[in-house]
């Protein structure tokens, strides 16, 4: 097994033993993504000279003698949305092409003094908006699983490059699900954490009021490991969470007799397809099997969740992407007369189809005429979800369901119809329209190999929890140690398509 | 005849040391965009994070508006696009304003009307926009610097409760006298520290109507503020005693030449698209500290004034005046915890402290004269060691030098004569030397006596004790 295969927690061990060099671990990895991003595209910027640099200085700590971190070593691929000091942030728009933030996001910081190492920044749909990240303005990725099917989004990319070993482990964002539907699509562990777990400092703004980063890796235990770094307070997060956080990783037992796991009724009806409901339902059987009452429960309120998500994440959305105006950096339309024309120019051309279509949703939801009807019709909604969660948590421990209806779809399938794309988050926005945590497991494949996910979700900071239920479950199936073949140029090539310049 | 109905909003920059919503200095004078960040620059990624002595300042400013204190207050986003906003959104209060319902009490032409206070919101400023080489459409470039992006605003919103320019220009002196005592604001109009507008209409004298409303805007002063809504009333009233329409727009006040201009009208309210900032936390403001926050507050102008009247025994017009600004009372206050005849103090300070402090624009917080000099001087005069009138030469010398009395006393020389023998010899003098004056005296003409008063005066320059003198030249002349 090489390197850039490891899991970080198999990794980790050889690097604190000085069996293997940071440098020959990152180098691996940077190999990999040579040799087969041209592919994949999983990839918007690769920071090769960043991360050898950084290889070597870990490198020179360890030999000093110096304590190992937590991550120390470990290659990290980071959506495209989350700001990296001196290494370009594009938040996959032509708008911030060029855009080379002087500052680095709250979870950058951190997971960086751990010891991680940035390789590259991932692709996704531009904004975080979409479910395949074919609205990324830049190009498309692959499903490692099937070249021709996309790896779901918008976090598309981070999950591809981790399932294709081009990173020990990345971090996506997840608004409506933008973390576990592409988990579930490339057959990955994707986690959102509870609203305010993880700082939102340094994320590119696209919902506020339910945009959460979270870890996307191999297995739970290298969930659980990256969630102990990232997550905590951060004061310059005023929706960050306050309390005291248990040691994740210290919490994976397989052990989950006597739990309460409730089935959300409405998570079955109609819209989900055959493949992924009989692999559900092997993941019910196998829960049984383990100790947990599987219990049928009632979210009534649930099925207006996508139509409120939409409404209040385009009103958020079109608020927050205002900024992007040409004025102070990022795209600037020329030929202008004046300020107005030069702003509304700028965004007309450095923003794309999607995007716009949101904002222009968003200003429609919040104009004086319709906001009562829409906007805050929207709100009573969420409230109302939150309540439907709070009152099932009263007897169950945890929920499943399906991650998504369908596995991965082919690329240009839905991108005809948003409406369509937009039912590919159904299960997966009433969490954050609540708050909660949701991780997607591995739980099957269909018939033509592609991977199906289990989502878990759990009570509002009871991370603890969820993980523990996702590790049993994980630990009693091997879904997670399927890797895809992916057809690639020879190993040692250096494929120019990996090398997109910092 | 026609009754004004006048409502002003101001907009009043918190003299906190960083902004609303980051870490960055609120001076004015940097040079352009050095105080600015991720935060107020409105970088991707970059997040609010409220300043809590902002917060506090909002408080105690709607406690001492009478307002009710929100429990439960918090932010919302007011969406519209220009260059200078650099997040093309103002985070704001709409919803839930940190002060509700309160009033202050006006005093015009010695009659006090209560003004309700509808609302006090905290804000953030827009930066600035500089327009090169012409105006905002002529420009051949604008420049955009956002130092000023991000300093906290509290904004006072009057009701419609105020009838009349002058009562408006008193209304905007309290309201700014509050804040000093405060020591919230600087409320400096000329700096751009303290912005107001105001909405003028008017109705038939007796009506419960409201007229269509006039927004003003271009007040660089309360002046302006008068003159403008003089003028406003005086347009509106002809207006429609000519059979006319006031209609619904904003004007602006030409300073130069004392009208107001019609700058565009308003066929209806811009939408802003209001909704609650997902980026900043909800505010639960504890009864606790809001009570704390009352304890501590500084006695203001208003019951200031009272005090002065009721325990110094100050007329009203004194009162009024030196509880003007707190710097002045304090100092007021200060002279008279060490000379006790208030009114003596107010005298002085009126008097001379005022005279010369206008004369040479120096403000009652940079004037040398400490307070504790003043009561030393006027035991000086009590016992008799200066004159009074003497005392106002040592007081200007005392202004210029900030030296004690003593010390000017002594170095001039300027100790009173009261020796009875060495004024006695004085007192011949001049009588030698006015004889004819002297005797009109001893027919009984007092106004001669004035005469040789005056003339001992002038030959001791002055330090001369004069009823001493009076007293002498009466025996020396008595029949």
């Amino acid at each position: 097994m090489r390197l850039n295969e490891l899991k970080a927690h198999e990794l980790l061990p050889l690097i604190r033993r000085h069996e293997v060099t940071v440098e020959e671990a990152v180098t691996e990895t940077l190999d990999r993504i040579a040799a087969l991003d041209g592919t994949i595209q999983a990839y918007i910027t690769v920071a090769r000279e960043h991360a050898l640099q950084r290889a070597k200085e870990a490198d020179a700590r360890l030999a000093k003698g110096e304590p190992p971190r937590p991550l120390e070593g470990l290659s990290i691929a980071i959506k495209d949305n989350i700001c990296t000091k001196g290494i370009r942030t594009t938040g996959a728009s032509r708008y911030l092409e060029d855009f080379i933030p002087p500052y680095d996001a709250t979870v950058i910081e951190r997971l960086e003094d751990a010891g991680a190492i940035v390789v590259g920044k991932t692709n996704m749909d531009e904004f975080a908006m979409g479910s395949s990240t074919e609205n990324s303005a830049m190009f498309s990725t692959r499903n490692p699983w099937n070249l021709n099917r996309v790896p779901g989004g918008s976090s598309g990319g981070s999950a591809a490059c981790v399932i294709a070993n081009e990173a020990v482990f990345a971090l996506g964002s997840d608004t409506g699900g933008s973390i576990r539907q592409p988990a579930s699509f490339c057959g990955i562990v994707g986690l959102k954490p509870s609203y305010g777990l993880v700082s939102r400092y340094g994320l590119i703004g696209y919902a506020s009021s339910m945009d959460q980063i979270g870890p996307m890796t191999r297995d739970v235990r290298d969930c659980a490991l990256i969630l102990n770094v990232i997550a905590g307070n951060d004061p310059r997060d005023s929706q960050s969470y306050p309390g005291e956080l248990p040691d994740y990783a210290g919490c994976l037992v397989p052990e989950i007799s006597g739990l309460t796991i409730g089935v959300p009724k409405e998570f079955l009806e109609e819209g989900l397809s055959g493949p992924v409901r009989d692999a559900f339902m092997k993941a019910l059987d196998r829960l049984e099997e383990l100790g947990a009452r599987v219990v049928e429960v009632s979210l009534p309120h649930v099925r207006h969740a996508l139509a409120a998500y939409y409404v209040i994440s385009s009103a958020e959305a079109g608020s927050n992407l205002a900024r992007l105006d040409g004025v102070r950096y990022g795209y600037r339309a020329p030929g202008q007369e004046d300020s107005a024309s030069m702003m509304a120019a700028s965004r007309g051309e450095g923003l794309g189809p999607e995007v716009k279509r949101r904002i222009v949703l968003g200003t429609y939801v919040l104009s004086a005429e319709n906001r009562e009807k829409y906007f805050n019709e929207a709100l009573r909604v969420r409230s109302l979800i939150s309540r439907d969660f709070q009152e099932v948590f009263k007897t169950c421990d945890c929920l499943v369901g399906p991650t998504s209806p369908t596995v991965a779809f082919e690329a240009g399938e839905k991108t005809r119809d948003p409406l369509e794309m937009y039912l590919s988050d159904v299960y997966t926005v009433p969490p954050n329209l609540a708050g909660i945590p949701g991780i997607s497991v591995p739980c099957g494949f269909d018939e033509e190999g592609m991977p199906v996910g289990l989502q878990i979700m759990g009570k509002q900071y009871d991370e603890a929890t969820l993980l523990r239920i996702a590790y049993a479950f994980e630990q009693a199936t091997d879904f997670h140690r399927r890797r895809p073949e992916v057809p690639q140029k020879t190993y040692q090539s250096e494929s120019a398509g990996g090398e997109r310049s910092v | 005849m026609f009754e004004p109905v006048i409502g002003i909003e101001v907009h009043t920059q918190l003299k906190t040391e960083s902004k609303l919503f980051c870490s960055c200095s609120t001076r004015f004078d940097a040079a352009p965009n050095r105080n600015t960040c991720p935060v107020c620059l409105g970088l991707p990624g970059a997040l609010p994070v409220l300043n809590k002595k902002a917060l506090l300042f909002g408080i105690k400013t709607g406690l001492a508006f009478n307002c009710e204190i929100a429990e439960f207050s918090g932010f919302d986003r007011k969406n519209y696009f220009y260059p200078d906003l650099s997040k093309n959104y103002q985070i704001t209060q709409d919803a839930f304003p940190i002060g509700t319902n309160g009033h202050i009490d006006v005093m015009t032409d010695g009659k006090t009307r209560r003004i309700r206070i509808k609302r006090v919101h905290l804000e953030e400023d827009a930066g600035k926009s500089v327009h090169e080489g012409g105006t905002i459409t002529g420009a051949a470039y604008s420049l955009e610097d956002y130092n000023r992006a991000g300093v906290p605003l509290l904004e006072i919103v009057s009701e419609p409760d105020i009838r009349s320019p002058k009562e408006a220009y008193e209304y905007l002196l309290m309201l700014r006298r509050i804040l000093l005592y405060l020591e919230v604001s600087d409320c400096k109009m000329e700096e751009g520290s303290l912005r107001c507008d105001v909405n003028i209409s008017i109705r038939p004298e007796g009506s419960d109507e409201f007229g269509t409303q006039v927004e003003l805007k271009n007040l660089n002063s309360f002046r302006a503020v008068e003159r403008s809504l003089e003028y406003e009333v005086e347009r509106q009233s002809q207006l429609v005693a000519s059979g006319g329409e006031v209609i619904r727009e904003t004007r602006h006040w030409d300073e130069a030449s004392q009208v107001t201009v019609s700058m565009r009208r308003k066929e209806r309210a811009e939408d802003y698209r209001y909704f609650p900032e997902p980026d900043l936390a909800q505010l639960n403001i504890r009864r606790s500290w809001v009570d704390e926050i009352k304890a501590t507050l500084p006695e203001l102008p208003a019951a200031r004034r009272m005090r002065f009247i009721e325990s110094y025994g100050l007329p009203e017009y004194d009162a009024s005046l030196l509880t003007d600004t707190k710097e002045l009372a304090d100092y007021f206050e200060a002279v008279v915890r060490e000379y006790g005849e208030a009114k003596t103090v107010s005298n002085w300070i009126m008097g001379e402290l005022s005279r010369l402090m206008n004369a040479t624009g120096i403000g009652i917080e940079s004037v040398k004269v400490r307070p504790g000099d003043i009561a030393a001087m006027l035991k000086m005069i009590d016992k008799g060691t200066i004159s009074g009138k003497i005392a106002k030469t040592v007081f200007e010398e005392m202004f210029a030098e900030g030296k004690s009395p003593e010390t000017i006393v002594k170095e001039k020389g300027l100790v009173q004569i009261t020796d009875e023998e060495e004024l006695a010899k004085i007192v011949d003098c001049v009588i030698e030397e006015n004889r004819e004056v002297a005797d009109q005296v001893r027919e009984g003409k007092d106004k001669a006596l004035g005469f040789l008063v005056g003339q001992v005066m002038k030959m001791t320059k002055g330090r001369a004790n004069p009823q001493a003198v009076n007293k002498l030249l009466r025996q020396r002349l008595a029949n």
